[in-house]
């Protein structure tokens, strides 16, 4: 494959993975939890680093995971001792994200990991970085992950869909009819850690919230099913990812500032034209209202 | 018929700092129809969650027909507030329905085609057939309750906890789920109400629990439910106008 095909398949990959998260991010009124774990995970990276001496592999995956649910659990510790929700989450993640930043200057020194790389990620040079994968040969290591993280992503959306679903739209019932609500909620902060972790080389921590949070919330205003929000906002991801691509070759910028770019430009489309939700149909058709039979 | 269905024993819990309920014991009867009532900021839901183990107890012991909650959890049914929930989701009427089977379809599985069905069945009993397919945040707030009770109906309970299931809907749909309410205690079930509306408790319920922040008294309505016992459940703020032609009694109470 050519380098640029590489390039694209990886931003996809992203887009891809970080659409279906996003939906239940945007679903669970967590959106802005995707923004503190992308922060943490950094820590996460840098110690499993100081461990292993490793930029990439499970070792990252897995110290990325820990980070997220550090995360999670210590806004939801925050959080029962009277402290409001999203002041917790600033509390933790900025905190979390200074001290990896500190490891990062003081203990890492010179290893391919740098603040600018962390916050912005460096799509262009995946390419050259491969590994041998059985039966498809050499591909570059970024695409390894995020094909894996793709992979266990939908894995654990297909396999509890009704789970998330419920548990999204009803804890407390879901809670009363014995689904574990609780435990559910930290397999979701782990799959939003590995997505995290595995689009960190490609589009780094904060353009990341961009693919998690707008092809989502985009598709949101498109339908009416779950299922189709679901496909919408991966379909979305995809768009914008191969958008992107192209708008910074033109202008010669940074591709993942043009994904973002991109998944904006779908938001700003949908949010004028969507079938149902849209200003432009609202203002030709104006809501009706029901009369109970 | 006199055994219990639920039992609640020195009963505890807070909200943070602040003691909501204390000491709270009593009966309930197997297929009694009962209405939890009191004040603003009493306990009422406070109280449903605690016993349904969503919100933690700091004291007290909880038994469901002679059953810890883990065992009898299959024999409960909660209809949480209208507004706990978020009625943009992207799903519709028949789906929310199914959702109350979802704790017997087991992990991996999908919901089937008889599930479906018996959630369309239920939605029929509410009179909201026609509406299956609807996205719920297109139904008005009557049709949303309605979709609720469906959804408890559908899990075929023996004792079922409902958080205000009459409050802000329209006449037509208090009428439908009261029915509904008198036939799953003609069934033999046992029903909890939180109720806010006083006029209508002794039309309603047959039994009455008064609640603030501990039991005030609990009982049959008709011996239960007197002027004395509310204003000292609601702090004796009360305006008591009688009304000659029914005998009956319309309340209304201050707020401070």
């Amino acid at each position: 494959m050519t380098y640029s095909a590489w390039i694209i398949l990886t931003a996809c990959l992203v887009g891809a993975t970080c659409g279906l998260i996003g939906v239940f991010l945007i679903l669970r009124k967590m959106a802005m939890m995707a923004d503190a774990i992308s922060h943490t995970v950094l820590l996460g990276i840098v110690i499993a680093f100081l461990m292993t001496r490793e930029l990439s592999g499970p070792h990252m995956l897995i110290g990325a995971i820990i980070a997220g649910l550090l995360t999670a659990f210590l806004v939801q510790w925050l959080h029962t001792l009277d402290i409001e929700q999203h002041a917790s989450m600033g509390i933790v993640f900025t905190t979390l994200f200074a001290i990896g930043v500190i490891l990062i200057a003081t203990s890492v020194g010179n290893a391919h990991l740098d603040v600018k790389h962390a916050l912005m990620g460096e799509i262009t040079f995946i390419p050259w970085e491969t590994t041998a994968v059985p039966l498809l040969g050499n591909i570059p290591v970024a695409t390894t992950m995020l094909g894996l993280a793709f992979v266990i992503v939908l894995f654990f959306i297909l396999a509890f869909y009704k789970e998330w679903k419920i548990t999204s739209f009803d804890p407390a019932l879901a809670a009363s009819l014995g689904i574990p609500v609780l435990i559910l909620h930290y397999v979701f902060m782990s799959l939003v850690s590995v997505t995290t972790v595995a689009a960190f080389d490609a589009v780094g921590a904060i353009m990341v919230v961009a693919m998690l949070v707008t092809p989502a919330a985009s598709a949101y205003l498109w339908t009416d099913k779950l299922s189709v929000m679901l496909v919408m906002s991966s379909s979305f991801g995809v768009l914008s990812a191969i958008l992107g691509y192209y708008i910074a070759t033109v202008i010669d910028t940074s591709i993942s500032g043009s994904m973002a770019l991109a998944t904006g430009v779908i938001f700003i489309i949908s949010f004028l034209f969507s079938p149902k939700h849209g200003l432009v149909s609202k203002w030709v058709k104006p809501a009706t209202t029901d009369v109970m039979p | 018929m006199t055994h219990s269905a639920l039992k609640v024993v020195n009963l505890a819990a807070s909200y943070r700092k602040n003691k909501v309920l204390y000491d709270v014991n009593f009966d309930i009867e197997a297929g009694s129809l009962t209405g939890v009532v009191g004040p603003n900021g009493a306990g009422k839901s406070t109280l449903i969650k605690t016993v349904l183990d969503l919100h933690p107890a700091l004291t007290g012991e909880i038994e469901f027909f002679g059953l810890p909650f883990k065992k009898a959890k299959k024999k409960i049914g909660y209809v949480p507030q209208r507004g706990s929930v978020d009625w943009d989701f992207p799903t519709n009427a028949l789906d929310v329905v199914t959702m109350g089977l979802y704790g017997n379809i087991g992990w991996l599985k999908r919901p089937t085609r008889e599930d479906k069905e018996k959630a369309y069945e239920s939605l029929d009993k509410m009179g909201m057939a026609s509406y299956a397919n609807r996205q719920i945040s297109e139904l008005s707030g009557g049709q949303q309750q309605r979709v609720f009770l469906a959804r408890a109906l559908v899990q075929d309970a023996e004792l079922y906890f409902m958080d205000e299931p009459l409050a802000g809907v329209d006449a037509a749909t208090e009428k439908a789920i009261m029915k509904i309410l008198q036939e799953l205690k003609n069934l033999g079930k046992t029903v909890l109400v939180v109720h806010h509306d006083l006029q209508t408790v002794e039309d309603y319920f047959d039994h009455v629990l008064l609640l603030n922040k501990t039991v005030i008294h609990y009982g049959k309505t008709e011996t239960t439910f007197n002027p004395t016992n509310i204003s000292e459940t609601y702090g004796g703020n009360m305006l008591w106008i009688t009304s000659g032609k029914e005998n009956g009694h319309v309340v209304s109470s201050f707020n401070k």
